[in-house]
């Protein structure tokens, strides 16, 4: 597939943005029993719903440059019964809107207790609308990657691979920014995020690496035999019905030679997993702030490599009717 | 139910792209605008077709066949490419079986071209929509053309008659006699999708003659046999012709 940037940004981008939320919340839920110091709600669960925002509102705008015509995007709620990507237009307004009120509830504390547990844990509102907001990051990381995973002749991202590595991914680079978050604040939650970091990234690790060789072994069911039905082993295409190019050749071929290709692949191996695990680490032991923000900005490069060899790896059955293409 | 559909037949098809460029002639000039055709005339010319003739090479020289492969939207029954689309769009007529993009609802995501395994679906680029062969469904049922024209401008046009037109559910139609005779098949089967555009193989069409049928040799009453000349005296010229 040709890999379009407007969908490397949105996909890239709102993973941040559901990461960061998953770990502001995380970091509250601890609080709230106790595990871990209790943040100012006002300057960390407020501009970090802000951040948060930025990030998914970066994500729509890109999203806006994939569609013909985007003055007719609010049409794509309508099906989503059948659609993933009516179910994702749909949850990913939610989710932004969510984290707003929580944002909001947040910043200017307007912050109620609604009930108590055992005379100790103190339910307060933010608390539930975080729950429900982190059902709706779960969601929409689910939504977007059966996006792909969904088109089963896709066979590269037909797999429940690919729903796992948005998720841990995402949530990956959005425990980053946290960790560069917590730092910038002054905020004691620095280590905790930045261990969650690190387990997260490495997990991904494991899964991306997972699936790499998964598709490495692929076997495509369909061959040009099948395409055009001539049960033949030697089949040339002599044309391809057009001299120039066309939308089959565009969209569904990446078009970049196999070396780029493959440096691709090495670079976002690189950048995503053990550049940042290692400026984390040397974060924690020079404690400086700017330090987080690299591993941060470096495993999001990576992340836009990644999703790049994502889209340019997908080979479209399509492409068997481009053999000289 | 019925559902409409092409048979092309591949041993008759002779690669002309008359289909193509009557489905462009008749699609462009409809009520739902043109066709994209950028640098018709220039270097790198790109345009939106719903209809694309393909040419393969089949075995190794000598020994070769050229097969030419039209190929349009199949009009699946169960089409992959109408569940995805998040507008509704792209929809599966319950009355005829002809997949259809509305062009006033796509908002261009591409979704559902990637949801097609035969890249049937272009994006136009002008008007920025999907498109893709509607089955010429603004003519098939237009009572203003004599029954006769009631057909798909690629039938029409077809100097071969390689294409064929009709319901593939009704068994005495032309097509599913045709595919049934003729040994015809849908492409990748192994999706599931049922398209109902058959196409037909290569046939060989052999007659083997062997000498004893071009010349006679049981000819009891000589019929053939060269009668002497006669004698310039014997006959007269109407004696050997019969007015
Ligand atoms: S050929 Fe492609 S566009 Fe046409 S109905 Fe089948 S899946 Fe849809
Ligand atoms: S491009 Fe148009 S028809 Fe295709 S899925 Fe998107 S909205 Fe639907
Ligand atoms: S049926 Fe009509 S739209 Fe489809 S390929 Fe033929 S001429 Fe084109």
């Amino acid at each position: 597939m040709h890999p379009a940037f407007s969908v490397i940004f949105l996909t890239t981008l709102i993973g941040v943005g559901q990461g960061l939320f998953l770990a502001l919340y995380t970091g509250q839920l601890y609080s709230v029993v106790n595990v871990l110091p209790v943040q100012d709600s006002h300057s960390f669960y407020g501009l970090g719903s802000l951040l948060t925002l930025v990030f998914l509102l970066a994500g729509l705008v890109a999203s806006v440059f994939h569609l013909g015509r985007p003055e007719r995007a609010w049409r794509t709620a309508t099906r989503w019964r059948s659609s993933w990507l009516s179910r994702e237009v749909i949850v990913l307004p939610a989710f932004i809107a969510l984290t707003a009120l929580y944002g909001v509830i947040n910043y200017y504390d307007l912050n109620p207790v609604l009930f108590s547990l055992n005379g100790e844990i103190h339910v307060e509102l933010s608390l539930v609308v975080g729950g429900v907001n982190t059902v709706l990051a779960f969601a929409l990381f689910f939504c977007t990657a059966m996006i792909y995973a969904c088109v089963k002749f896709l066979q590269e991202w037909a797999t429940p691979l690919t729903v796992v590595n948005y998720t841990l991914l995402g949530s990956a680079s959005g425990f980053s920014l946290a960790t560069a978050f917590a730092a910038y604040t002054g905020s004691g939650l620095v280590a905790f995020y930045a261990a969650w970091a690190v387990i997260i990234t490495l997990a991904a690790f494991v899964t991306r690496i997972a699936s790499l060789l998964r598709n490495a072994n692929i076997k495509y069911k369909s061959s040009l035999r099948s395409a055009i039905g001539i049960r033949h082993s030697n089949i040339q295409q002599k044309s391809c019905g057009f001299m120039a190019g066309s939308f089959n050749t565009r969209e569904y071929f990446h078009g970049a030679t196999k070396r780029k290709f493959r440096s691709v692949k090495w670079t976002f191996l690189l950048l995503v997993f053990p550049l940042p695990v290692l400026l984390i680490g040397i974060g924690l032991g020079t404690s400086q702030a700017q330090v987080f923000a690299l591993a941060f900005a470096i495993q999001y490069l990576g992340l836009l490599a990644e999703r790049w060899f994502f889209f340019a790896q997908a080979r479209h059955p399509q492409n068997l009717y481009y053999q000289t293409a | 139910m019925k559902q409409l559909a092409l048979v092309i037949d591949l041993n008759v098809c002779v690669g002309c792209h008359a289909c193509v460029t009557s489905c462009k002639e008749w699609n462009t000039s409809g009520p739902a605008g043109f066709l994209a055709d950028r640098n018709p005339y220039d270097a790198d010319p790109s345009g939106t077709f719903f209809n694309r003739v393909q040419t393969f090479e089949i075995g190794a020289y000598p020994k070769t066949e050229t097969v030419h492969f039209p190929k349009s939207c199949l009009h699946c029954e169960d089409p992959p490419c109408v569940p995805v689309c998040p507008t509704g769009a792209s929809y599966k007529r319950a009355q005829d079986g002809i997949v259809l993009v509305d062009y006033d609802k796509c908002i261009g995501c591409k979704y559902c071209s990637w949801a097609c395994p035969y890249g049937a679906r272009e994006l136009d680029q002008n008007q920025r929509v999907m498109k893709k062969c509607t089955l010429c469904v603004d003519r098939i049922y237009d009572e203003s053309l004599p029954q006769s024209e009631r057909k798909p401008a690629c039938v029409l046009a077809c100097p071969t008659t390689a294409r064929l037109f009709g319901d593939v559910n009704d068994p005495d139609s032309v097509v599913s006699v045709a595919i049934r005779e003729n040994g015809g098949y849908q492409l990748m089967p192994e999706w599931g999708t049922n398209p109902a555009n058959h196409y037909l193989p290569r046939r060989k069409t052999q007659i083997s003659i062997h000498e004893d049928e071009l010349i006679r040799v049981d000819n009891p009453l000589k019929k053939e046999r060269q009668l002497p000349m006669p004698g310039s005296e014997e006959q007269t010229l109407d004696d050997i012709t019969s007015w």
